[in-house]
C-alpha cells in the first residue's frame, strides 16, 4: 500500500517539477511566463502524436519538447522582441496551447497510446520495497532530478548562470556591462518552454498514455506557484513537487477510501500552500531581497 | 578651441606619454531624432592625464561618454585609441581596449555578492576563492577595503563605489571613466578618493573625469574640456581658472548668485520630540530620539549621506508613515504624529519629496491634475463636494509656471514631458506658491542645473524671511551652506544638534555625516 502511493506521488510530482524547474529559470532570467499551462497542454498533445505516429515513446517525449519551445517562442518574440506586457501574453499563452492542443488532439481522443518504459535493473529493481521506488523509474523521472541538480549547479556555479541571474536581477546593469539582456532571456524561455513541454508529454507518455483535451488539468499553474513556493530556489521546487504531488494523490485516496472530507479543500491545498509560504518568506526581507529576481515581469528597452 | 599648447602640465605629459593620445575623439555628432547631443565634439586624452569633461545637465557629457565606452553609436565622425582609429561596438569591446568605467548611477547587482558582482565585468571569470583573494589585494591595495564575500545591499554608497572602483582596476584599465563619482561621497570619502586618483594617473593610467563640482575639478585635474549644448566651447587647464571663469564657460553668462540676509524669527513651527520610528523596509533605517525645532523665518538644512534616514524622516514628517505618538511631531503647535498628509496640509504644512518624477509628481498626469494632487484638501477650493475645479488648477499652473520659469511646450502638458530642471521647478514651485507656514522639501535641486538650482534656492529663501518655517534634507552642502541658517547632519537614523550655518564647516560637517553625529546621539540617548 504503502509502495503504491510512494509509486503514485512520484509520477505526480514529475510532470509539476519539470515544469517549475524550467519556469524557475526563465524567472531568474526576469521574465514572468503565466503560459506555462500552455506550454505543457501543448507539450501533452505534441507528445502523444509523436509517439502514437513513430511508435517511440522517447521520440514522443523529444517532440514533446520542441513543441514546448515552440510555443515558448512565440511568448519570447512578443514579449521581448516586441516588448508586449509579460503577464497579458503569458495568460494568452495558456488559452491559446489549450484551444490549439484540443484542435490538433481531436483526432487522436480515445486512441490508446504507448507507455513509456520504466527502468529495469535486475537486481536491483527487484529489491523489496526501495528497488521499485529507486531503480524502477521511467527516463523522465530521474531527468527531473537531473534537472534539480543541473538547474542548481548552472545557476550557483558556473558564469553563464551568473550572467542569467545578473539579468534577471537588473537588466540595465547588465546592459551596461555588454551583455545581451534580450539573448539571455530569449534562450532562458525557450529552456523553460522545453521543460513545460517535458512535463506535458510526460501526461500523455507517461502518467496516463492516452490523450484527453485539456488534460493538463491546471499543473502549469500549480508549476507557477511551486516556483514562488520555491523563493526561486531548485533543492526547494523539488520538495514542493513531491509536496503538492502528494496532495493530489491524497485528494484521490480520501475518495477512494469514502472518507467524508471534501476533495476540493484537497485541491485546494497547493495554493493555499503557496500563499501561506508567501507570507512567511516575506517575513524574512533580506532573504526574499537576495533570491527574488528584482526585473522580474519587467520589458526591458536597450536605450539606443 | 585650443589644445593647451603651451600649458606646462599637458607638455610635460606629452613628453611623459609621448606625441600620441591615448584617447582621441575627432568631430563626434550623436543625434536622437531632431535633438542633436553631441555636435561635431572633439576630445584628446593623453596617458597618465586626468581630464575633467566639464558641462551642465544635458550639455552632452553622458552622451559623449557612452560613445566612448561603446553603449552608443555615434552619427559620424571617429575614435582614435593610441593613434589608430577604432570602432567601439560594445562596452565589452571598449573594455577589450583598455577603457573602464565607473558609473554615476551604480550598475552593481543587488542580490549578489561583490566578488560575483566583480566576476561579471571580467571576462571569462567566476567568483571563486582566487578572484576574493585577488579583490582583497588589490582594494586594501589601493586603499578602498572591500570585504567579496558581502552583498551589495548591506554596502554603503561609498563603498559602493569602491566596489565599481576596484571592479574596474581589476580589468587594467588605460582609461578609465569616471562619471560624477564624488556626488555620493563626504568630503573625507571624496578627497579618499582622490589620494587613488592621483596614484593611478602616476602609474600611467589616464582618468577621463566629469563633474560639475568646480572646486574639484581645479583641484584635481591636468586639463579641461568644457561642454555646452552639445558643443565644446573650451579647452583650458583648470589650475588656471577660478570657480567662477569655469561655471561662466559651462553656462555662458553669470549666474545669478542667491542672496540671503538674516530673517525675523517667529514661533516655533516644527517641533520634533523624540521622534523614533523602526523601519519596517528590508534595507531601511530606523529613526532614533530625534530633537529638532525650525522657527518661523528660518531655513533648518540636514546635511548627510544617502540612506542614513533621511527617506524615513521625510515620511515620518509628511505623515506617509504613522509614527507611534502623536506629539513626536508638532506643526505649528498642534500635535501632529498620528495625522495624515491632508491634515497636516491644513496646519499650513507643505512636501516636496525627492523624487520628483513618480513621488512628487504622477508622470501620465497634466501640471493641473498633479496640482490637484495635493492642493485638493488644503482649503482653497480646488476639490469640493466631490468634484474639481479644474480651471483653479490651471490658473495655479500659470502662476507657478511664470513665478518659476518653467519652460514648457503646450500650455498644460503631462508632468513627464518636462525635462528634470523645469519639472523640479514646477514641483518646488507647486507647494511655495501656497506660501506653506511650514515647508519640508528633500533634495530641492537633485540633478538641476544651475541655473534652475538658483531659481529654487532663491525662492526657498524668500519663503523663510515671508515668515515660513522651512526644513530642507540635502546631499549637497554646497547647496546646504548657501542656503540654510542652522545645518543638522543625519548619520543611521541619529540627527545631530543643529548649529548655526555660520559657525560649521563643510569639512566639519563631512566629519558628522561619516559617523560623528552618531556619538552624540548616542550620548544624549
Amino acid at each position: 500500500m504503502l509502495e503504491a502511493i510512494i509509486l503514485t506521488i512520484i509520477t505526480a510530482a514529475t510532470p509539476l517539477l519539470l515544469a517549475a524547474t524550467g519556469e524557475l529559470v526563465v524567472e531568474k532570467s526576469g521574465v514572468l511566463n503565466l503560459g506555462v499551462e500552455g506550454m505543457m497542454v501543448m507539450g501533452a498533445v505534441a507528445g502523444f502524436a509523436v509517439t502514437i505516429s513513430t511508435g517511440s515513446p522517447l521520440l514522443g517525449i523529444v517532440g514533446g519538447a520542441i513543441a514546448g519551445m515552440l510555443v515558448s517562442l512565440i511568448f519570447a518574440f512578443v514579449t521581448l522582441t516586441l516588448v508586449a506586457n509579460q503577464v497579458a501574453s503569458g495568460l494568452a499563452l495558456t488559452l491559446f496551447g489549450l484551444g490549439l492542443s484540443g484542435l490538433m488532439g481531436e483526432s487522436f481522443v480515445g486512441q490508446p497510446g504507448i507507455k513509456l518504459q520504466s527502468l529495469h535493473v535486475p537486481g536491483l529493481t527487484d529489491l523489496p520495497f526501495v528497488g521499485k521506488i529507486l531503480f524502477g523509474q521511467d527516463l523522465l523521472v530521474y531527468l527531473s532530478f537531473a534537472a534539480v541538480f543541473g538547474v542548481s549547479w548552472f545557476l550557483n556555479r558556473t558564469r553563464a548562470g551568473l550572467i542569467l541571474r545578473a539579468v534577471g536581477d537588473n537588466h540595465t546593469s547588465a546592459h551596461a556591462l555588454g551583455y545581451s539582456v534580450i539573448g539571455v532571456r530569449y534562450l532562458a524561455v525557450i529552456f523553460g518552454g522545453a521543460m513545460a513541454g517535458l512535463g506535458g508529454a510526460y501526461l500523455s507518455v507517461a502518467y496516463t498514455p492516452l490523450w484527453v483535451e485539456n488534460m493538463t488539468a491546471g499543473r502549469g499553474w500549480i508549476a507557477l506557484a511551486l516556483v514562488v513556493f520555491a523563493s526561486w530556489i531548485p533543492w526547494r521546487a523539488a520538495i514542493g513537487a513531491y509536496l503538492f504531488g502528494a496532495v493530489t494523490v491524497l485528494q484521490l485516496h480520501t475518495q477512494a477510501l469514502g472518507i467524508g472530507f471534501p476533495s476540493q479543500f484537497l485541491a485546494m491545498l497547493p495554493y493555499l500552500a503557496t500563499v501561506i509560504v508567501l507570507v512567511a518568506i516575506s517575513g524574512n526581507r533580506r532573504a526574499t531581497l537576495f533570491n527574488t529576481p528584482s526585473s522580474l515581469g519587467k520589458s526591458f528597452v536597450p536605450d539606443r | 578651441m585650443g589644445e593647451g599648447t603651451g600649458d606646462s602640465t599637458g607638455e610635460m605629459l606629452r613628453r611623459v606619454g609621448g606625441d600620441t593620445p591615448l584617447l582621441e575623439v575627432r568631430h563626434v555628432t550623436k543625434r536622437f531624432g531632431s535633438f542633436t547631443a553631441n555636435d561635431s565634439v572633439s576630445l584628446k586624452i593623453m596617458p597618465g592625464e586626468i581630464h575633467a569633461l566639464l558641462g551642465e545637465n544635458g550639455a552632452g557629457k553622458s552622451t559623449l561618454v557612452k560613445i566612448i565606452y561603446g553603449s552608443l553609436q555615434p552619427n559620424s565622425g571617429g575614435i582614435f585609441w593610441k593613434g589608430r582609429p577604432v570602432t567601439v561596438g560594445s562596452p565589452a569591446e571598449a573594455r577589450a581596449l583598455g577603457v573602464g568605467m565607473v558609473f554615476q548611477h551604480f550598475s552593481l547587482f543587488e542580490a549578489m555578492t561583490v566578488a560575483e558582482n566583480i566576476a561579471l565585468a571580467l571576462p571569462n571569470c567566476r567568483a571563486t576563492g582566487e578572484l576574493s583573494d585577488t579583490i582583497a589585494r588589490v582594494s586594501a591595495n589601493y586603499g578602498l577595503p572591500l570585504d567579496p564575500n558581502a552583498h551589495i545591499a548591506d554596502l554603503s554608497v561609498g563603498e559602493r563605489q569602491r566596489v565599481e572602483i576596484v571592479r574596474c582596476l581589476l580589468q587594467n584599465p588605460e582609461l578609465i571613466i569616471m562619471d560624477e563619482p564624488t556626488s555620493v561621497l563626504t568630503p573625507q570619502e571624496a578627497d579618499q578618493l582622490f589620494v587613488t586618483l592621483r596614484r593611478l594617473a602616476a602609474e600611467g593610467c589616464a582618468i577621463l573625469y566629469i563633474s560639475h563640482r568646480l572646486e574639484e575639478v581645479r583641484a584635481l585635474c591636468h586639463h579641461a574640456t568644457i561642454m555646452r549644448r552639445a558643443k565644446v566651447v573650451a579647452e583650458t587647464d583648470p589650475a588656471r581658472e577660478t570657480v567662477n571663469t569655469l561655471a561662466q564657460l559651462m553656462v555662458g553668462n553669470e549666474i545669478t548668485r542667491v542672496v540671503r540676509e538674516r530673517g525675523k524669527l517667529g514661533p516655533e513651527a516644527i517641533l520634533l520630540k523624540g521622534l523614533t520610528q523602526v523601519s519596517q523596509e528590508a534595507f531601511g533605517v530606523s529613526l532614533k530620539d530625534i530633537d529638532l525645532s525650525v522657527r518661523a523665518g528660518e531655513i533648518v538644512a540636514i546635511a548627510g549621506i544617502a540612506g542614513n534616514g533621511q527617506k524615513e524622516l521625510f515620511d515620518a514628517l509628511s505623515g506617509e508613515e504613522p509614527l507611534e505618538k502623536e506629539d513626536m511631531v508638532i506643526f505649528a503647535g498642534e500635535a501632529a504624529g498620528l495625522m495624515d498628509i491632508n491634515e497636516r496640509r491644513l496646519l499650513g504644512a507643505a512636501f516636496v519629496p525627492e523624487e520628483r518624477l513618480g513621488h512628487g509628481a504622477v508622470p501620465a498626469l497634466k501640471l493641473s491634475e498633479n496640482v490637484v494632487l495635493t492642493r485638493h484638501g488644503t482649503g482653497e477650493g480646488i476639490a469640493r463636494r466631490g468634484f474639481t475645479r479644474f480651471g483653479k488648477a490651471g490658473r495655479i499652473v500659470e502662476t507657478v509656471t511664470s513665478l518659476f520659469d518653467v519652460r514648457k511646450g503646450v500650455l498644460d502638458p503631462e508632468a513627464r514631458s518636462l525635462s528634470g530642471g523645469n519639472l523640479q521647478k514646477f514641483v518646488v514651485g507647486r507647494e511655495v506658491e501656497r506660501t506653506p507656514k511650514i515647508l519640508i522639501v528633500a533634495q530641492p535641486t537633485w540633478g538641476v542645473d544651475a541655473g534652475a538650482a538658483a531659481v529654487i534656492r532663491q525662492s526657498l529663501i524668500d519663503l523663510s524671511r515671508k515668515g515660513a518655517a522651512i526644513l530642507v534634507i540635502s546631499q549637497d552642502l554646497d547647496e546646504i551652506f548657501e542656503i540654510a541658517d542652522r545645518i543638522a547632519v543625519i548619520s543611521r537614523g541619529h540627527l545631530s544638534k543643529a548649529e548655526d550655518a555660520d559657525t560649521l564647516t563643510p569639512e566639519k560637517v563631512g566629519l558628522l555625516m561619516a559617523g560623528g553625529a552618531e556619538k552624540k546621539g548616542a550620548a544624549a540617548a
